[in-house]
């Protein structure tokens, strides 16, 4: 695992993920994917936009009722046979876990992938306690072998190629034979499938996480397409789901629509392959499935969240278009926002869990282009919400000195409108001739932090308020 | 205070209200206990017949394989045209099911053993509890009868499918399960498959068989 979190050096994080060859190929699998796979999918479906209110409804419905749902979810778990554990922190989260294995005296444990166990730290806690965490989902197992976090909600190693795969299962494997063909990935994956069978069948907890808990049964819904997370929950002896409070749906068929828009958001299938409905232990005439059925119920910031300008995050269901429609991940990946959670919902939410003095570049790392909140299937209005941490920044005095300075200048000219048109078409005209005949400046001075990945534009040679005015008057002459 | 307490107290502060706020909880209650229905897609809907076209149609896009037996007794047949299509030996694994125990196996030269997988079966087979149109998915529960171990550890799973048990959309499956264990209780393990297993880790690319059966067929008996 990275040292946790980088994310205060962001800027630094960028600038060596722009640089970073391998890391720019494989990114380019996320721009053409995941977009086109998503767009064909909703197209298919005439009710998808009128699913996407009904989702954003439902989430807002559960938030303002969290209290009462939790207590009617908690009721059913321990109803089913199952046990329901609260964590106020991450800290308590994993040390429930912690001491769970411990007490049934584990020594591995198979994890499903869960992106709040990683929020919580759980794999370097059962780590410290002697405990072996194996990640079982393809690509968190390449990136657990590679000490790294994972650069995507739900696609973990979507930073790497695959002969940075190859490399690493060479390396680790040993006792496979060395001359063993893996240019493919298809042998890659046979690899990985039968390295973990082993690890399945030898663990004694099992770990997942949850993408819905049930209020009606007491039920947690996972959803994969490898089917990892039900081998990790139905072959050891004890079931821990691990969970964050705003999981809830009310009813069944509350689960029923936001399944209909997760799995077209996030990877542009109809529907995952295994959606797994899970409810206590193994009933008396089961021959399979666990003995034992925990929930860890996490909150970690999170019941603060609610009732502030934050809450819209809270209707947050992991599918990661955000991220796969943001033109910042892809250009830096993952990894550069240096927590849990990347892209757009992680520029909202790490503020929020880990504090804006640490996270304040992030709601930063935009360009406003507004497509994450396009494709959000609750509709949160993400750049709405980068904006309060903007200004939550700003009044804190956390921004740069230089970009406080720069807003301080505009704000002297801004306030003279005269003076401000002046210098701006000087400005204009001034960088259009500079740049006459190329149309683009390749390197500005004081400007080399911008120009160093990009162009900029030259200007056409008239303000913007110049323009308008030109073309009101030509309307007004027409009418 | 309990973490429990903690957690509650501070929802409710953030929210502004009270923990004994009765129209609030009464609308909780009601909401759980209607479970009303919310938008479903119309592709599934319709006739008997439609909708075992359009789970046909869904489930082969995600690469499971269809066969169809008119007569249940006709799927043991079924069953070993398809593994000796695959070379598969003929050998399968099951629970023990009424509907699969009585058919007749022998008959087509099949293997039987009986109980959950431990991980050595190549091959089993599984009565689906239902079939949902919109997105060519199996609803499978757990218990003696079907084990969940078997979808998931053997390569190859089969399951046989009543026609008339495809139903248009996921709640129609949610209302069996009301009807069959009580409404708010539900089996262990509901499992709702759509397709063999699959990963895209690999940079994006589509590969079958990642953790669970790289092969899914289904027979669909009846019309």
């Amino acid at each position: 695992m990275t040292a946790y979190p980088t994310s205060p050096q962001f800027r630094e994080n960028a600038r060596a993920a722009l640089a970073d060859g391998q890391l720019q190929k494989a990114l380019g699998n996320v721009r053409t994917n995941f977009i086109a796979k998503r767009a064909a999918v909703a197209d298919r479906l005439p009710e998808f936009e009128a699913l996407r209110d009904q989702a954003r409804d439902l989430r807002d419905h559960v938030l303002a009722h969290l209290d009462v749902y939790l207590e009617a979810y908690e009721r059913k778990v321990i109803e089913s046979g199952g046990h329901v554990h609260w964590a106020r922190t991450a800290e308590e989260a994993s040390r429930i876990i912690v001491d769970l294995a411990k007490s049934r005296g584990a020594r591995s444990v198979a994890k499903g992938k869960s992106m709040v166990s990683e929020e919580i730290g759980l794999n370097a806690a059962l780590e410290r306690a002697g405990i072996k965490a194996v990640e079982t989902d393809l690509g968190e197992y390449i990136i657990q072998l590679r000490g790294e976090a994972p650069s995507h909600i739900i696609a973990p190693a979507v930073h790497l190629n695959q002969e940075d795969v190859e490399a690493e299962f060479r390396r680790v494997h040993t006792w496979l034979p060395k001359d063993r063909d893996l240019s493919e990935p298809e042998s890659l994956l046979a690899e990985a499938r039968a390295e973990l069978r082993a690890k399945f069948l030898a663990a004694d907890i099992g770990v997942t996480g949850a993408n819905f808990l049930v209020a009606e049964t007491g039920t947690s819904i996972i959803v994969t397409n490898e089917g990892n997370g039900d081998l990790s929950q139905i072959l050891p002896r004890v079931h821990v789901v691990v969970a964050s409070i705003e999981k809830i749906v009310p009813t069944l068929e509350d689960a029923a629509g936001l399944l209909r828009v997760l799995a077209r958001s996030a990877t542009g299938q109809e529907m995952s392959v295994y959606t797994t409905l899970s409810t206590g232990p193994r009933r008396a005439d089961d021959l399979d499935g666990p003995q034992e059925y925990h929930v860890v119920l996490v909150d970690n910031g999170r019941s603060n969240m609610l009732g502030s300008e934050f809450e819209e995050m809270l209707r947050c269901i992991r599918c990661g278009a955000c991220m796969n429609h943001c033109p910042v991940y892809h250009a830096v990946g993952g990894h550069a926002y240096g927590w849990v959670y990347p892209g757009p919902m992680g520029a909202v939410l790490t503020p929020s869990l880990i504090g804006v003095d640490k996270a304040g570049h992030l709601p930063n790392a935009s360009t406003f282009c507004g497509r994450c909140e396009s494709v959000c299937p609750v509709r949160i209005p993400l750049p709405k919400l980068m904006r309060h941490w903007r200004e939550r920044e700003f009044e804190r005095h956390l921004s740069p000195a230089v970009s406080r300075a720069g807003l301080g200048l505009w704000a002297f000219f801004a306030r003279r409108p005269a003076l401000y048109r002046f210098v701006t078409g000087l400005t204009i005209r001034a960088l259009a001739w500079a740049a006459r005949g190329k149309g683009r400046f390749k390197s500005l001075p004081l400007a080399s932090g911008w120009t160093a990945q990009r162009d900029l534009p030259a200007p056409q040679g008239q303000t913007f308020q110049a323009q308008w005015k030109a073309q009101q008057a030509k309307q007004r002459k027409r009418s | 205070m309990s973490a429990r307490e903690d957690i509650l107290s501070n929802v409710r502060r953030s929210l502004g209200v009270s923990g004994i706020d009765a129209p609030r909880r009464a609308s909780v209650e009601a909401r759980l206990a209607a479970h009303a229905r919310g938008i479903a897609p119309q592709r599934g809907q319709g006739d008997a017949a439609a909708r075992l076209k359009m789970f046909v149609e869904q489930a082969q896009a995600v690469a499971t394989s269809i066969a169809h037996a008119a007569d249940v007794n006709e799927a043991p047949a079924q069953i070993a045209e398809f593994l000796r299509a695959h070379n598969l030996p003929a050998h399968l694994r099951m629970g023990d099911d009424a509907r699969l125990r009585n058919l007749a196996w022998g008959a087509a030269s099949l293997e039987i053993s009986y109980g959950p997988s431990a991980g050595d079966d190549l091959n089993s087979v599984s009565f689906a509890e239902a079939g949902v149109a919109e997105t060519g998915t199996l609803a499978l529960v757990s218990g003696a009868h079907n084990p969940t171990t078997l979808n998931f550890l053997p390569d190859n799973h089969i399951v046989i499918l009543r026609a008339s048990d495809i139903e248009a959309d996921y709640e129609a499956v949610w209302a069996r399960l009301r009807e069959r264990y009580g409404a708010g209780i539900m089996p262990r393990t509901v499992n709702l498959v759509t397709g063999p297993s699959r990963s895209a880790d690999i940079e994006q690319k589509l590969l079958l068989g990642a953790h669970g059966p790289r092969r899914l067929h289904v027979v669909i008996v009846g019309d």
